[in-house]
């Protein structure tokens, strides 16, 4: 028996969950021919019903890239939808799921790239972002990273004990929070939506080459791509994934 | 089929939706947005469409121009590789079978062909796929002007296949001698992505 193909389903074991938030779980899955994945892949998953009715979604690989036969995704619980609430409420160790991947070559990250690496991500948008940050963490690499990340409330920041710990390697990282409905007392961080201005004062500088990656809700990608743009950065270094509807026809 | 145990899926529709929808997919009211980087945004009097047999020009248009020839409205369901299944989308536009004739070609130089859009993007396309009525270059869509993060001022229109074969932003269209994968089909998406028969990735049939 030859080992499967990105493109070939496979089962996955569901071996541990995380609440990030109260509305986002981290699932972490066995695989077992899992032969390693870039930062900012996809995997696809499928669930079947007892009466052979299938649903297939998409999701971000939220574990570093190269890593063994363990993965881990992380979910935002859409109200009302149908693959989101089963992963984040039904699913117990134990369960088993269909998957396929990695998928994916563009909105991707390898650490052998020199160019600073300047993330911004809006809510769950953080999640192929993190596989990023680990990745670069595990490599012991140096590159000047900074995230810019914005979520609507303290209390929704994703995986925020983890970013808060990654400051203090001093391996050149760097962090800054936005919050876009009302900053908690003692609030350090930025307490708006991202805009021109906040972007040119967090951004690596033009000048520096810096590789962008940008990934969030339709609305914030455009905003932060269009005003990228506007302040010099080239186009061809900006990287983006968008999530959710354009609010808007046509 | 491995039963996902307490997945129940939502209802069934056995109604309108049925036999519209292919495998893997789901249905959406919305209309997401996916592009791999910043929406191109080129102003009308900077814009053409050219079609070329490899490096010789056969036909360009200015935006008046192509606004002139025939217009062909089209009402269809579209599918996009991330799941997503968006029913009775209506565009307007000219067919690509009217942009050949346009250009005086009787039939196509080649079996495929290259698009190539603003920003850099690319994908390919057997002219099996684009002829007899199947594809169009649209630039309205519900009656309004494409938006720029729908692909407008122009965007190919192949609703057939998976829909990042109908590429934003189009610019040109260059007859080709082989089948050579484009921006998706050389980063793991499949060379033709027939949503009927699932060919979403590199490896499915």
């Amino acid at each position: 028996m030859t080992a499967p193909a990105a493109s070939d389903w496979q089962m996955a074991i569901a071996a541990a969950f995380l609440d990030e938030t109260a509305a986002v779980r981290s699932i972490e899955f066995d695989i077992v021919h899992w032969k390693g994945h870039l930062a900012g892949q996809h995997v696809d998953i499928r669930l079947t019903a007892a009466d052979g009715y299938q649903a297939q979604r998409s999701y971000s690989i939220a574990s570093p890239g190269r890593q063994g036969t363990r993965i881990e995704i992380t979910v935002e619980k859409i109200t009302g939808g149908e693959v989101s609430p089963f992963l984040t409420e039904e699913m117990a160790v134990g369960d088993t799921i269909e998957l396929r991947g990695p998928i994916g070559g563009y909105f991707t990250w390898q650490p052998e790239d020199p160019s600073p690496l300047m993330l911004i991500a809006g809510g769950s948008g953080v999640v192929p972002l993190m596989s990023m940050l680990r990745t670069r963490r595990i490599a012991c690499s140096r590159v000047p990273a900074r995230l810019l990340y914005s979520s609507r409330t303290a209390q929704d920041i994703i995986y925020r004990n983890e970013l808060d710990s990654l400051v203090a390697h001093l391996d050149g990282f760097s962090l800054v929070h936005t919050v876009t409905r009302g900053a908690p007392a003692n609030w350090w961080g930025e307490a708006r939506r991202v805009n021109r201005e906040m972007l040119a004062r967090h951004v690596f500088p033009a000048a520096q080459k810096p590789l962008i990656f940008t990934c969030g809700p339709t609305s914030f990608v455009e905003v932060v791509a269009d005003q990228l743009i506007s302040l010099g950065y080239d186009e061809k270094t900006i990287k983006t994934e968008r999530f959710g509807p354009s609010g808007e026809k046509g | 089929m491995p039963v996902t145990r307490g997945f129940k899926g939502r209802q069934r529709d056995g109604g309108a939706e049925h036999g519209r929808v292919p495998p893997g997919q789901y249905v959406t009211c919305e209309f997401p947005v996916l592009s791999a980087g910043p929406t191109q945004r080129t102003p009308l009097e900077s814009w053409s469409l050219a079609l070329q047999d490899h490096g010789k020009l056969i036909g360009i248009w200015n935006w008046a121009q192509f606004q002139a020839l025939p217009q062909t409205e089209r009402t269809t369901d579209i599918h996009c590789v991330t799941k997503w299944t968006k029913l009775d989308t209506r565009w307007r536009g000219v067919a690509f079978d009217d942009i050949l004739k346009a250009a005086g070609l009787v039939s196509p130089p080649t079996l495929y062909l290259m698009a190539h859009c603003d920003g850099g993007y690319t994908t390919n396309l057997r002219l099996a796929d684009l002829l007899g009525g199947k594809a169009m270059i649209a630039t309205h869509f519900d009656d309004q002007p494409l938006a720029a993060t729908h692909g407008g001022p122009a965007r190919l229109l192949v609703p057939h296949l998976y829909f990042w074969k109908s590429a934003k932003w189009v610019r040109r269209l260059v007859f080709m001698e082989a089948d050579l994968p484009g921006f998706w089909e050389s980063l793991g998406y499949h060379i033709h992505g027939d949503p009927w028969r699932e060919q979403r990735y590199t490896g499915d049939k």
